[in-house]
């Protein structure tokens, strides 16, 4: 059993005024899955992790890993591993002392010590370097050190510190695909923090958008992109258009809204929240706009940009900025500067935002 | 595993304060942290305390008629006024020199740079008043220049004039090194995008070089002021009738038995070296451009042709001087009377070996106790102030600067007058002399060891601690290790410093451990200059010797 459940977590740093890093979070982490910790820096993710590893001690709440309550638990007792964003590999041991360090602390017979910490190296083709010193390994490599000096312990709970941030973009993916799979196979329950939105979504089985010390949504990877519960969700995972509309027709999920000069079937958390001729802003996403001959909306280009795989078009649609993909180009060629094209949206990805929010950033304006 | 572990916490959160957590949850190393902070205060800070008491506060408690009385004397102004000039001289003459050597090592096509630097650094591993033995040699009443080579019966060679060339020279490879690392890390595309701009050689010197070594020159200037504060074998031999301050404290203490005037000279003494110090740490460090990081960026050496000339010939005639000294030392104690009677002979090295050979030992085995012990006891203290904010940190950072900036004198008058009676009874023994030797050369390993932490990722400890090694353990097993460059700083300094040292340990030297250093002060003081020699120039050798093995051990050992 090792469920992690953060009950009303706040940790301020002393000195700041008013610095509360992160304010009254409640969070469970189910039995082997994989949470993410998604968010700009300083919201307060990074902190969540430490507290969990102990680095941090909160300033209120309880942590409890495993029904355990581990909160004034020293680091050393907590049984927990961690993949730090530099490595953090033992530059003067080689590669199988760094893996060996924890074992040693286990006071476990010879035979075996020898057979886990060979076990892990061979699981992650590192066998061959064994004798190397960290420093002559490459990024990847260095990689999966750290995960097999974090794993082979046999953790309760794997932290996860933007472990991927060192690498290059190619080396990235792969090891992202590796780090989950292992995970996978060892079914151990996990909390990984970054701030790159795609690799969230890849990697978890839930994530946790956090802004400000507060979660903005704890939901499932698809949820979290298509169904966004605030505007700043929507803008962090990956690029949306946040259009003003007008409710026409509602129903339980979906909501008929006027967007421009087209009316889009939208779907919403709940129909009935909302009220016919009620302002509404959608979210609608780049790649769900295209350019249609026969479709009823017009804007003009301000700004192309050609990516290969598709164009990026800037635009002003009727007033609004409107960012799409197009990715027939080919077909109908690239448009200019100064062009108006014809658009329309693919009704149903259009998301409604709930109410609340849109009251609250009415205030704010 | 986990049923087991479920005892309650040992304190709820939100009920104790911070500072009472991090305690709790490192009790081992906040024992350790209270133990040597504890030692610090008492071998560091209360000496120093004891001093100034002494200086105001006589038998009949608080008297303002004997300070005044001893204030009013001449010779407390006259040594005071003696110091500052006498520092202030050597300060600029030395920075000047070492700015010289520094320059001409990292931006000329001058030859022979690595004998240069090796010649240059040669005052540093040998103990200050080598250079006063030389001088009274060459210049003396019977000198090997005066006398032989110019005939001049009567030279004086004791005073203000001797002194400044000593200190000048001796203190040349402080401020030398001082600029040196600094030149090393300003990257030269700065003084070519000058000249590249159309600046000449001159004006990217005086626009753009000077401008950023400005920093080093001014810390060098403090620093050497700071050492001839301190220095006193030099006026010691040499100063003939310009007292200063050191020499006058002494001889207060040892020569009148006036403890009274010896505290308040030494407390005095305080005064230009806590300024200096303080405007040091808090002024000139903080105006520096560059950080240097201990690793030279790349150096293109840009300035050739015919100013190399007469910078040259600088340089050479410095390293001159140096070596003229250093060989002067050795070829008299191999003379049998150095001016009178110039056959060679053995016999001083005799003498050494036979009668003086106790103080040699005596010198190495405590100097070996201490090294250690200030080498570890440095990265410790470096790891608790920057790695560990435990509450209190501030004593142990505070008592550390104050015995490091506190001159010598000082710290061995408060030692005689602090350790004489139970439950400290330690004059005498070698304990105090290897406090002495421990407290005074602290701090070179505790800013080395706290600048080299600054650049260990700190995430290498906390992997150590999130695999389930303790705080303690993390310290000798990880940190430790990785600190073998600022250890390895910490232990050369400590070594040549306590063989070397002669201000503070010469009021707690007793019949039994007396010192090297001591003993040739008294060969020079009762004019046995060949066995004042032969001494140094085996401390020079011995020095050199342990130095290179503890080179040859740490490359061999990071070759792995």
């Amino acid at each position: 059993m090792s469920k992690v459940i953060f009950s009303n977590i706040t940790k301020r740093f002393p000195g700041v005024a008013g610095a509360t890093a992160v304010d009254r979070l409640n969070l469970t982490i189910e039995e082997g899955t994989l949470v993410t910790l998604l968010g700009p820096s300083g919201c307060g993710k990074t902190t969540t992790l430490r507290m969990l590893a102990g680095f941090e001690t909160p300033s209120d709440g309880t942590i409890t890993i495993g029904g355990r309550d581990v909160t004034n638990v020293p680091v050393n007792a907590r049984n927990v591993g961690m993949v730090f964003q530099s490595y953090a590999l033992f530059p003067h041991m080689t590669v199988r002392e760094n893996v060996e360090y924890g074992v040693r602390l286990l006071s476990l017979p010879k035979a075996e010590m020898k057979d886990r910490v060979n076990t892990i190296l061979e699981t992650m083709a590192l066998a061959q370097y064994a004798d190397r010193s960290p420093s002559r390994l490459s990024g990847g490599q260095q990689q999966r050190v750290a995960l097999a000096r974090a794993v082979v312990t046999q953790p309760k709970v794997l932290l996860f510190d933007e472990p991927l941030s060192n690498l290059d973009a190619q080396l990235r993916e792969r090891m992202r695909d590796e780090l989950r799979a292992i995970q996978l196979r060892l079914g151990i329950t996990s909390l990984y923090v970054t701030h790159d939105q795609s690799e969230a979504m890849a990697i978890s089985d839930r994530v946790v958008v956090m802004r400000n010390g507060v979660i903005e949504q704890d939901d499932s990877p698809l949820n979290v992109y298509s169904r966004p519960g605030t505007g700043f969700v929507a803008e962090f995972m990956g690029k949306a258009n946040i259009l003003n509309g007008k409710v026409e027709a509602v129903d339980d999920t979906t909501v008929s809204v006027r967007i421009a000069s087209t009316v889009a079937f939208a779907l919403a958390r709940n129909g009935r929240d909302f009220k016919l001729g009620q302002a509404v802003r959608c979210v609608v996403r780049p790649e769900h706009i295209r350019v249609d001959a026969d479709g009823t909306m017009e804007a003009k280009v301000r700004r192309v940009v050609f990516q290969g795989a598709y164009v990026e078009y800037l635009t002003d649609l009727e007033g609004q900025e409107c960012v799409f993909l197009d990715t027939d180009y080919y077909k109908s060629g690239v448009a200019e500067v100064g062009q108006t094209l014809k658009l329309s949206i693919d009704s149903r990805p259009v998301w409604v935002l709930p109410e609340t929010e849109t009251a609250t950033l009415g205030k704010a304006a | 595993m986990t049923l087991v572990s479920q005892a309650t916490p040992p304190a709820r959160s939100g009920t104790s304060p911070a500072f009472l957590r991090k305690i709790v949850v490192d009790p081992w190393l906040f024992g350790i942290f209270a133990l040597v902070t504890l030692s610090v205060l008492v071998f560091a800070a209360l000496p120093i305390f004891v001093v100034m008491k002494q200086a105001v506060v006589t038998d009949h408690g608080f008297d303002l008629g004997v300070l005044i009385d001893t204030l009013s004397q001449s010779f407390v102004w006259t040594s005071f006024l003696n110091t500052l000039l006498l520092g202030a001289t050597s300060a600029v003459i030395a920075t000047a020199a070492g700015f010289l050597l520094a320059f001409c090592a990292t931006r000329t096509t001058m030859p022979g740079k690595t004998f240069v630097h090796g010649v240059a650094l040669l005052p540093i591993i040998s103990p200050p008043f080598v250079m006063a033995l030389a001088v009274v040699i060459l210049f003396g009443r019977s000198g090997l220049i005066t006398r032989e080579l110019l005939g001049i019966r009567n030279a004086n060679v004791y005073g203000f004039h001797s002194l400044v060339l000593i200190q000048s020279l001796a203190f040349t490879p402080i401020a030398y090194l001082n600029i040196r690392g600094m030149l090393q890390s300003i990257d030269t595309a700065l003084e070519d995008a000058s000249a590249s701009l159309g600046a000449s050689r001159w004006t990217t010197f005086s626009r753009v070089t000077l401008p950023l070594v400005t920093p080093a020159i001014l810390s060098s200037t403090l620093l050497v002021f700071v050492k001839s504060v301190e220095d006193f074998g030099n006026p010691m031999l040499i100063g003939g009738n310009y007292n200063t301050l050191a020499v006058e404290a002494y001889s207060q203490m040892v020569g009148y038995f006036n403890l009274q005037a010896g505290a308040l000279l030494a407390s005095l003494m305080l005064v230009p070296s806590m300024t200096a110090f303080l405007i040091h740490r808090y002024w000139v460090s903080k105006r520096s451009y560059v950080t240097v990081t201990g690793k030279p960026s790349t150096q293109t050496i840009r300035i050739s042709g015919g100013v190399v000339v007469p910078l040259t010939l600088g340089c050479y005639a410095i390293v001159a001087a140096i070596l003229l000294f250093y060989l002067t030392v050795v070829y008299v104690s191999f003379t049998k009377l150095p001016g009178v009677n110039n056959t060679l002979t053995l016999d001083h090295y005799a003498t050494v070996f036979t009668a003086g050979f106790q103080t040699l030992t005596n010198s190495l085995l405590l100097a070996g106790i201490a090294t250690p012990i200030t080498a570890i006891a440095g990265m410790l203290i470096a790891y608790l102030l920057i790695r560990k904010a435990f509450p209190g940190s501030f004593l142990l950072r505070w008592a550390t600067l104050l015995s490091f900036a506190a001159p010598g004198t000082i710290l061995g008058i408060g030692y005689v007058s602090t350790f004489n009676a139970a439950p400290l009874l330690l004059t005498g023994t070698a304990f105090i002399v290897v406090a002495a030797m421990v407290v005074k050369n602290l701090q070179v390993g505790i800013e080395a060891g706290s600048n080299q932490l600054r650049q260990i990722d700190k995430s290498i400890e906390e992997a150590s601690t999130i695999l389930g090694a303790s705080n303690t353990r993390t310290f000798f097993q990880v940190t430790l290790p990785l600190l073998k460059p600022a250890l390895f700083t910490s232990l050369s300094y400590a070594l040549t410093r306590s063989l070397t040292t002669l201000s503070a340990v010469i009021f707690l030297v007793s019949a039994n451990w007396t010192l090297i250093t001591v003993t040739i002060l008294s060969q020079v003081e009762t004019l046995k200059l060949g066995v004042a020699a032969a001494y140094c120039s085996i401390l020079v050798f011995v020095v050199l010797a342990i130095l290179a093995v503890m080179q040859l051990v740490l490359n061999s050992a990071s070759k792995r």
